[in-house]
């Protein structure tokens, strides 16, 4: 059995040095690019890790739109015109964050995570390409919303151009915080840690602001923390540019939140990663 | 000869225990180092220091002339390993676990698929190629991890206990392709903790315990380092195994093991006592249906030189 040129696998020469690929340019993009591309593989090949992104936010439109609608607003219609800019804030912030940090541990924990480090791969396209890869999440779940808000009677009041640009202002606010959850998950590197951590933060942030009421009817401390609250500003943002409206302050404001988080979040869960791996 | 890879006075230490206390690896391009040792030895720890995972507390690592922890970058693209575990992801067929791992190595797409397809056939995977990686038995998935580490075509091969897990008809079979790799150019490292496994496919063994290189030798001067040779008597009726043993002991003048249940096993000084043996037991009347001279296994040279079995180490501390 130490014969060996016998082997059963025969000697084609496909190791051994001369084969070897030399760099190329861009290995960060190249590199996040490819992992980005398995990790949508994975996601079309296990879809159900995007319902929870999809049904919820529609369940809370629901939800909401019916049971309190007609006592807020006078009439669930016009309930649902107001409510609607907050979902969809809502909706990108949780698609942001319920599998991002999640995939992380659990990729981290495995076997291929250690092959990905033996290789000459930038450590942070480990990372930018899995948060890569949820920009599907983000696109799947608008659409679904704003399938079912249409459905239920509501209409962007505004125009094409505006929504879109509300709808980018949402999503990358939504990328901008689920940089966070990245965050969280390369330090605690424990799943259901970091899955209850993913789907409790977005309440506070989301809900605290006058997403479903305006927050001249809340209490001081809860007022207190809208006013503070920088999802209050894309909300609003968010209500300008689909209703009409002010947006040109809001907006700012909002960009300027989503360069803070993305510069802050994302420099420190890079420099968090890579001192861990 | 430059060494394809060496590693001096590797230290790692995890709180207050010392998973590796000082150990030395090399090996010459195109051969087989095999690193032996227990549960818990600092195998694995070695390996993780040489392919760039983890960095030693003290030590000095070096891969075909480029050192690790100056410039890992340099040395992953010399290497290729095999984890304990999977290192293949589950989600994905087999062709897209090695054209990713292509891409990342800088081929071009066509050339990714090319040599995913021809790794694919070389390891007898070609019909299972679009399958997911998670419907693959055990031997295949093996076979799929060691064709991932071979994308990048590496002059030096770490294997973390290959064959873990493996039955034994797929474990020779792994064992040839490793075999035939070395033969190909590929300087591999391999651990294990199979004695059988170290001294079928190393040219040099190295044994570990408790963080410290305890013997390095080739697999025949270690068996004849650790001592002389051993007789083996099993009688046809195992109940006259303690008649059996008196012979042994009479002639041997050496404690006889009667451990594995039926066969009489003792260290013999020299030749004579063999016939000394066989006279005896031709006077006894006693039949026997095995009766040899033979070199101690390793599995009794790891009991000489560590003064504990192999497999059980007197701390409970796993290999991390």
């Amino acid at each position: 059995m130490t014969s060996t040129s016998t082997a059963a696998t025969g000697r084609s020469r496909v190791a051994g040095g001369p084969g070897a690929p030399t760099p190329r340019p861009w290995p960060l993009l190249r590199h996040s690019l490819a992992l980005a591309g398995r990790s949508l593989t994975k996601t079309r090949r296990n879809p159900g890790v995007l319902l929870d992104a999809l049904i919820l936010p529609v369940l809370f439109l629901v939800l909401f739109v019916y049971l309190f609608g007609g006592a807020v607003a006078g009439s669930t219609q016009e309930y649902l015109q107001y409510l609607f800019p907050g979902i969809l804030v809502l909706t990108t912030v949780l698609a942001g964050q319920v599998a991002t940090g999640l995939h992380i541990v659990v990729d981290m924990k495995k076997g291929v995570f250690d092959r990905f480090r033996s290789m000459p791969v930038p450590r942070t396209s480990i990372l930018l390409g899995s948060v890569l890869a949820d920009a599907i999440r983000y696109v799947v779940a608008v659409v679904v919303l704003f399938g079912v808000g249409y459905a239920l009677g509501f209409r962007v009041e505004t125009g094409f151009g505006s929504a879109l640009a509300a709808t980018g202002l949402a999503i990358g606010f939504g990328f901008s915080l689920s940089w966070l959850t990245v965050l969280v998950a390369v330090l605690l590197r424990d799943e259901t840690l970091v899955s209850t951590v993913g789907f409790l933060l977005p309440f506070p942030l989301v809900f605290g602001t006058s997403m479903a009421a305006p927050a001249g009817t809340m209490p001081d401390w809860l007022r207190a923390w809208a006013e503070v609250n920088p999802v209050s500003h894309v909300i609003e943002a968010c209500r300008g540019l689909l209703l009409g409206g002010p947006v040109a302050g809001p907006v700012a404001a909002s960009l300027a939140w989503s360069a803070g988080f993305l510069l802050v979040f994302g420099t420190l869960a890079v420099v968090a990663f890579r001192r861990r791996v | 000869m430059r060494p394809a890879f060496e590693a001096e006075g590797l230290v790692k230490r995890y709180g207050g225990t010392t998973a590796l206390d000082g150990v030395d690896l090399q090996a010459r391009p195109g051969t087989v180092l095999g690193v032996l040792g227990p549960n818990g030895a600092g195998k694995t720890t070695a390996i993780r220091i040489l392919a760039t995972l983890l960095r030693p507390d003290a030590g000095r690592a070096v891969v075909d002339g480029v050192d690790v922890l100056r410039d890992p970058v340099a040395a992953r693209r010399i290497v290729g390993l095999t984890g304990q575990y999977a290192t293949v992801d589950e989600d994905l067929t087999g062709t897209e676990n090695l054209v990713l791992f292509g891409r990342l190595l800088d081929l071009t797409g066509p050339d990714a698929r090319d040599r995913a397809a021809r790794l694919l056939d070389r390891f007898g995977l070609a019909d299972a190629a679009g399958r997911r990686a998670s419907t693959y038995s055990g031997g295949m998935r093996r076979r799929l991890d060691l064709a991932a580490s071979l994308v990048g075509a590496p002059r030096v091969l770490f294997l973390d206990e290959p064959t873990t897990g493996l039955d034994p008809g797929k474990r020779e079979e792994l064992w040839r392709t490793i075999r035939s790799l070395a033969d190909d150019g590929t300087t591999v490292l391999l651990t294990t903790q199979y004695l059988e496994e170290a001294d079928a496919l190393a040219d040099e063994i190295t044994v570990i315990d408790q963080g410290r290189v305890i013997a390095h030798d080739s697999p025949a001067g270690l068996k004849q380092h650790v001592g002389g040779q051993t007789v083996v008597v099993r009688p046809r009726d195992p109940a006259r195994t303690a008649d059996a043993a008196d012979v042994v002991r009479r002639v041997t003048g050496h404690p006889v093991d009667r451990s594995r249940g039926g066969v009489v096993t003792a260290p013999v000084d020299d030749g004579r006592a063999f016939a000394g043996i066989v006279r005896e037991l031709e006077r006894a009347g006693m039949d026997v249906t095995e009766l040899a001279l033979r070199l101690p296994s390793l599995d009794e040279a790891f009991f000489t030189l560590t003064g504990h079995d192999a497999g059980r180490t007197t701390t409970t501390q796993e290999d991390s």
